[in-house]
């Protein structure tokens, strides 16, 4: 068994590729996810046409680019400009003034203004209208200070786990859960592959070995790498990106084993079905990176899936170890609260397993 | 030589893949320190046959003995007591000839201490030992070929089993190969050997002759000859092969 380990270890270091994916990749995902692929907006090129040039129009402008959201691209003479400097490309927002903004307001209590935004990425778009809305709300609250407003409806919001809307600490549990499933699951099918390209399963099924042992042989060095990948990734997340840690450090390795025993089961069941080392990859990379991505939570809200899909998540691991993971770390809960999801990959490993050993004695027969 | 003792025993063996009848109920006995040649065209069963004789293949019904071992309840002791090398020569490219030796050694139980022996023996032998440190992958063909075999005998097993060993290989090194063959079936080792080759048939002791799932013929080379009145076991093969009615892919 040891020889058996020993040996894995020396296919890992030794083929480039594969340390690049065991080591490089998850450590490069983390850093692009984590300061690349953002959905703050900050520094966000604008126009701006200010037909009152008043007071008020010149303190919003102000409050604009001194929040740090927005930057000055230049100032529009009519509407016939706003087109045209959309389609240059360069502005994200053009902000108009209406005519008379000040006397408006004293008057008659109403102020023109209006935001457009490019809505070709339609989420930077309604960030952006919402942060310049709420900017223009900040100012009208200063002006009424000194008047009091009957009647008025305030809900008071607050951000629970995440108070400045990080999208770090979104990410870094999404990125754990998707890199352990391309190490744990996809290598070790390759790896169970490659022995069968190679001949060396054969080898392997002849010897005195039980198959058993061969697989754990082959998982067990995956367990180790993809231990010491997730520490990676949280240290990075805990000291890089401050990601709180607020539940038990203990259940936090506790069901990241768990979590790398399942997907190695995964992989496990892929190479029963893989014959060769592309088939494997390809199967890893279609049928659990994409469903992982698109259907764990990670990237799109379940809950505004259609059924179909929402149902479909169910079947998805990650989905439920970003459950736990987001519960451990953002919300600090115990345990005890998260017992259905790990239940549910306890179960989901057991059937795994199970299965990959019916796959396999139905090919002994 | 051949004893007359049979160390492999076979009766009415059969595999059958749904309606498939890929064995179809086939008898033979193979003698301790014999050279067995298995032939058969391409899908004639001859390595779903030799799958099951080596454990990594269950029958549809028969029996069968391999080192006295019941090949149904007791694969274990029959694992142990078998060599097995295929065509693919099946060593690990990217680990030296020391670390496929200490490997190999290993899934088989020998000891550190075996192993070193076994293995500076075996390298010393082939003319390897400048080699030891490098990967099999720098190795041409035949030296691989060599050592997979050398390495398939180093727990001293009772029988190999060579799935068309010299697959590939030009004639000069098929030629030293079977030289290798002969040096252990002198030391009381049983080979079990399939090929493609008939001139390979000819070295063999006995072959038996595959065609359709069933064994057509079972003698000595000289005496398959003289039945069909042929020169050469090419010849004996055409004959049979000819009524063949799977297909060659199949």
């Amino acid at each position: 068994m040891k020889g058996f380990i020993t040996k894995e270890f020396f296919h890992i270091f030794r083929d480039r590729r594969s340390l690049i994916i065991l080591f490089g990749m998850p450590i490069v995902q983390i850093l692009l996810f984590g300061f690349a692929i953002t959905n703050e907006i900050r520094n966000v090129n604008i126009a701006i046409l200010d037909k009152a040039h008043d007071t008020s129009s010149e303190r919003i402008i102000e409050k604009m680019l001194a929040s740090g959201y927005f930057v000055m691209n230049g100032y529009l003479e009519s509407e016939d400009e706003i087109e045209a400097i959309f389609q240059k490309g360069k502005i994200k927002a053009v902000v108009v003034f209406g005519p008379d903004l000040d006397r408006n307001l004293a008057t008659g209590g109403n102020g023109a203004i209006q935001i457009l935004a490019d809505a070709t990425d339609p989420n930077t778009a309604n960030t952006i209208a919402n942060y310049a809305a709420s900017i223009v709300r900040d100012y009208q609250a200063e002006i009424n200070l000194n008047t009091t407003v009957p009647f008025q409806i305030i809900p008071e919001v607050r951000m629970l786990y995440n108070p400045e809307l990080k999208g770090v600490f979104m990410f870094i549990p999404g990125t754990m859960t998707v890199i352990l499933m391309l190490v744990s699951a996809m290598m070790t099918s390759i790896s169970i592959a490659r022995e069968k390209e190679m001949g060396t399963m054969e080898v392997l099924l002849v010897s005195p070995l039980k198959p058993v042992q061969v697989v754990t042989g082959k998982v067990l060095p995956y367990i180790l790498l993809s231990s010491i990948n997730a520490a990676v990734i949280l240290l990075l997340g805990y000291f890089v990106f401050k990601m709180p840690m607020e539940g038990s450090l203990i259940a936090l390795m506790g069901t990241t084993l768990l979590f790398i025993i399942t997907t190695l089961s995964l992989g496990i069941l892929i190479s029963t079905v893989a014959h060769t080392q592309q088939m494997a990859m390809m199967i890893s990379l279609m049928g659990l990176m994409l469903p992982t991505i698109m259907l764990s939570g990670f990237v799109f809200p379940i809950d505004s899936m259609p059924w179909p899909l929402r149902f479909l998540s169910n079947l998805i691991p990650a989905k439920w170890f970003i459950i736990i993971l987001k519960g451990l770390m953002l919300k600090g809960v115990s345990i005890t609260y998260l017992w259905k999801e790990v239940l549910i990959l306890v179960l989901m490993t057991l059937a795994l397993i199970g299965l990959s050993v019916k796959k396999y004695a139905i090919r002994l027969t | 030589m051949a004893s007359i003792d049979p160390i492999i025993s076979v009766q009415r063996l059969t595999k059958k893949f749904g309606t498939f009848t890929a064995v179809d109920a086939i008898s033979f006995e193979v003698m301790k320190g014999e050279i067995f040649g298995f032939l058969g065209a391409n899908g004639a069963g001859k390595t779903t046959a030799m799958k099951i004789l080596i454990g990594i293949s269950r029958p549809t019904s028969g029996t069968a003995t391999v080192a006295g071992y019941d090949i149904y309840k007791e694969t274990e002791q029959i694992k142990k007591s078998i060599g097995y090398m295929s065509q693919r020569f099946s060593l690990y490219n990217d680990l030296t000839i020391r670390e496929n030796i200490e490997f190999f050694g290993g899934i088989y139980g020998l000891t550190q201490h075996q192993i070193r022996d076994k293995g500076e023996a075996l390298v010393e032998k082939l003319g390897l030992q400048d080699n030891y440190k490098r990967p099999i992958s720098d190795l041409p063909l035949g030296w691989k070929q060599k050592l997979a075999f050398s390495i398939a005998l180093l727990h001293d097993p009772r029988i190999i089993f060579l799935d068309e060993p010299t697959g590939g290989v030009d004639p000069v090194t098929r030629r030293i190969f079977w030289n290798m063959i002969y040096e252990a079936a002198h030391r009381g080792v049983t080979i079990f050997v399939t090929t493609h080759y008939m001139d390979e048939a000819e070295y063999c002791n006995r072959v038996s002759m595959m065609v359709d799932g069933k064994i057509e013929a079972l003698d000595s080379p000289g005496r398959l000859k003289d039945k069909y009145g042929v020169t050469s076991m090419n010849e004996v093969f055409v004959r049979l092969a000819r009524n063949q009615t799977r297909g060659k892919d199949a």
